[in-house]
């Protein structure tokens, strides 16, 4: 026993000599600073450039991004690498785990707190008013870092609108325009193109992402609150509110139009990206990120527009609301104040108008910043891709109100199945648009409660 | 004849056993004995606040009619899982357990979907039955069936079953093809001398001397039904469309790892350990039975 402690101290004082010179060997070398994101394909090859490039920029850090799965399994695997002490120092976090990531107390470094401990200058004013909101606190202050953001857009196929006899440079700009012209795709596109061919089904109009674009969009733009307490922005006690006549007759026009074969559900999420890429449904409702997808895969003349409005609703319709995720700073207990440094330095970097530039020129994601988006219009970005602005004209749209700032509401992804579940089972013809509806919101209050309480002390 | 070696000492014996008794702690005891004490706290995501709530997880659960639904599908579920695949396995063994040509080679094959990994299995059945893209789905729908899985909660249930018992149709053949195999050539000889023919032969000779292997069978499979699938289910509809297909299994991923609400999933867990004990206690009592014979 003696002598193993004997040892141990041994080891001990020979190693003392040796650690000081590595640590310093440490300094003198790069910090290192880890990010995790979920992006694949051309958007991941973009967060690939935007590391190399701030390696190259500077000399006192090297930040290692890491790809970790997709949005739900990144902020799964970032809680749990947090709970053991071994938290990445950036984490991209979708946008509807923002309201969870607020919640997470001294887990996370909020871009407020991460400024003034390191001197990094963050103008929150620079940044897209819809962009900025999501992530911000009730009073203006940042708390994770726009990365990624898009918007819902409608696209449609202009080959389908001339061969329906519709003006393919008038996409349908309100709800009752887009029924009129579902109808008309389906009876003079979608009818006569496969009794001739005998080729895939074809459809008029379908909806990815429809919890976000048919709900929780819909709201945005007509000034509809989806929960109370400013779609929960001002407590933790909101709640849920999507379930009013509007929002009903709107779900029950698409189940109607889904029923006559005019409108196809086609899967939860971006499951139903691949039938407007592919040419088989005329309108397809998805992310305004699809763009390089489409840009890639779709074998005809293509356009995007702004998500129609209700008339009857507003005469002024609101700026759409933000999808995508933002950068979060994690903590972790052994973590040197170089390291935030590190951090600071690399979410400056991509806030400059040049890399947020290319990102959007690259991935069709938004440029989050005012100054990038100036820049990619004066070198004429918008001339060479027509429609890229789209989405940017959808998410400046009006003014921004309590309803279209945006979601901050716990446990969201759930809330978004449950909105699935209970849609699903209307489709099915096993309940009407507003049971689904007032079920969801049951439901959902349920699980806003559970989060209220297990968030509070 | 039994052979028996008895090692010396107390230390020895543990020493030998201590590997296993390791492995058991490290990848069973320990986590179990997290689930269940988590099963009784209600934490946020990052368990900054974690309180003790007793069972208030538990009565949660049971008092959620969804809950109760979705106990009532996965036992359907099991239930028409280790019924198909099954009779299928064993309609297959009866088969290969004769003399014929390539005999060697049908067994391989027959044992070969064993080996492909869950997800890989369910891709392979989305891209027969995809509503538009599928094989064999958009087939139906040109012919006129209107097949969409993802809008019909009794497709998308019949398609996560036959999945599932597809994947363990490999396992289930290779048991019976070795029970049947060790059937003595005697008993069916007699049978054949007294008369007795095809069906009523395999009726009243071979299924009760193949019992053993039927009950070990049913068993493995609702095991298999109920914990195994989770990753065919996952990848062919994610529980949907609404909760058509969501299980006890699919539903502590969602609420566990998607939801990340730990205790409620926890519990759900501690439900399910529970099953699989009584599972294996049945198992444990009719194999011991066996052996005292």
């Amino acid at each position: 026993m003696q002598r193993r402690t004997l040892l141990t101290g041994a080891a001990a004082l020979a190693a003392a000599p040796i650690a000081a010179p590595i640590s310093a060997q440490a300094q003198a070398a790069k910090t290192k600073i880890v990010l995790w994101h979920a992006l694949t394909g051309a958007n991941g090859e973009e967060i690939n450039r935007l590391a190399r490039e701030f390696n190259a920029s500077q000399g006192d850090y090297a930040l290692e991004a890491v790809f970790k799965g997709s949005y739900p399994e990144t902020l799964t695997a970032t809680i749990a690498a947090w709970r053991a002490g071994q938290a990445p120092h950036l984490a991209q976090i979708y946008e509807v785990g923002t309201g969870s990531m607020l919640a997470a107390g001294k887990a996370v470094k909020q871009v407020w707190e991460l400024a003034k401990e390191t001197g990094l200058k963050i103008d929150p004013a620079s940044y897209l008013p819809a962009v900025r909101g999501y992530y911000s606190l009730s009073d203006g202050r940042m708390a994770s870092m726009p990365l990624n953001s898009s918007t819902g857009v409608m696209w449609y196929n202009k080959d389908a609108f001339e061969a329906a006899g519709l003006d393919p440079e008038k996409p349908p700009t309100t709800w009752a325009e887009f029924h009129a012209a579902t109808v008309t795709l389906r009876d003079k596109w979608a009818k006569p193109t496969m009794a001739k061919s005998g080729g895939p089904d074809l459809v008029a109009a379908t909806s990815s992402w429809f919890a976000w674009i048919q709900i929780e969009q819909f709201g945005a733009i007509h000034n509809l609150p989806f929960a109370s307490k400013s779609n929960g922005f001002d407590g933790l006690d909101a709640e849920l509110k999507f379930n009013s006549p509007a929002h009903a007759k709107q779900l029950q026009m698409l189940i109607d139009l889904s029923k006559e074969g005019a409108f196809k559900y086609g899967g939860r999420d971006a499951q139903p990206d691949p039938l407007f890429y592919s040419g088989q449904a005329a309108i397809g409702f998805g992310s305004s990120a699809g763009r390089g997808d489409i840009v890639r895969n779709a074998k005809f003349k293509w356009a995007a527009s702004v998500i129609p409005y209700d008339p009857a609703l507003t005469s002024t319709p609101n700026n759409t609301i933000i999808g995508g995720a933002s950068l979060w700073t994690m903590t972790s207990p052994k973590r040197m104040p170089a390291e935030y440094k590190g951090v600071a330095a690399f979410l400056q970097f991509i806030g400059h108008p040049d890399q947020d530039m290319q990102f959007h020129e690259h991935t069709g994601y938004v440029p989050v910043t005012l100054a990038g988006f100036e820049l990619a219009k004066k070198q004429g970005y918008y001339e060479q891709a027509p429609g890229a602005d789209i989405a940017i004209k959808s998410l400046t749209r009006g003014t921004v109100t309590a309803n279209s700032k945006g979601l901050r509401l716990g446990r969201l992804p759930e809330i978004r199945n449950i909105v699935y579940e209970e849609v699903e089972k209307a489709l099915q013809g096993q309940q009407s648009a507003q049971a689904a509806l007032d079920s969801a919101v049951t439901r959902g209050n349920k699980v806003l409660r559970e989060f209220e309480k297990s968030v509070r002390t | 004849m039994e052979r028996r070696t008895i090692f010396p000492g107390t230390w020895f014996p543990i020493l030998l056993v201590l590997p296993q008794l390791a492995l058991t702690a490290v990848f069973f005891l320990w986590p179990a004995g997290q689930a269940i004490w988590s099963s009784t706290t209600r934490a946020d995501p990052f368990g900054e606040n974690s309180f003790f709530v007793g069972l208030e997880n538990f009565s949660d659960l049971f008092g959620d009619p969804l809950y109760i639904d979705s106990i009532t599908r996965t036992l359907v579920f099991c239930a028409a899982v280790a019924m198909l695949s099954m009779s299928v396995a064993l309609l297959l063994a009866v088969c290969a357990d004769r003399e014929i040509r390539g005999r060697g080679w049908y067994r391989v094959m027959l044992i070969w979907p064993y080996a492909v990994a869950p997800a890989m299995a369910a891709v392979l059945w989305i891209l027969l039955m995809h509503p538009q893209v599928g094989l064999v789905g958009a087939w139906l729908n040109h012919i006129g069936i209107a097949w969409d899985y993802k809008l019909n909660d009794d497709q998308a249930m019949g398609m996560v079953i036959v999945a599932s018992a597809w994947k363990q149709v490999s396992y289930n053949f290779i048991f019976f093809l070795a029970g049947l195999q060790s059937i003595p050539k005697a008993v069916i000889e007699a049978a054949r001398m007294d008369g007795a023919k095809g069906w009523l032969r395999f009726r009243t000779v071979v299924l009760p001397l193949l019992m053993p292997t039927v009950f070990f069978l049913i068993v493995v499979n609702l095991v298999y039904a109920a914990f195994d699938t989770f990753g065919t289910i996952q990848a062919l509809t994610q529980g949907g469309p609404g909760k058509a297909t969501e299980t006890l299994v699919v539903k502590v991923y969602r609420d566990g790892v998607v939801n990340l609400d730990i205790g409620a999933s926890s519990a759900e867990s501690v439900v399910l350990m529970i099953g699989v004990i009584v599972l294996t206690a049945m198992q444990f009592r009719f194999l011991g039975k066996r052996g005292e014979k």
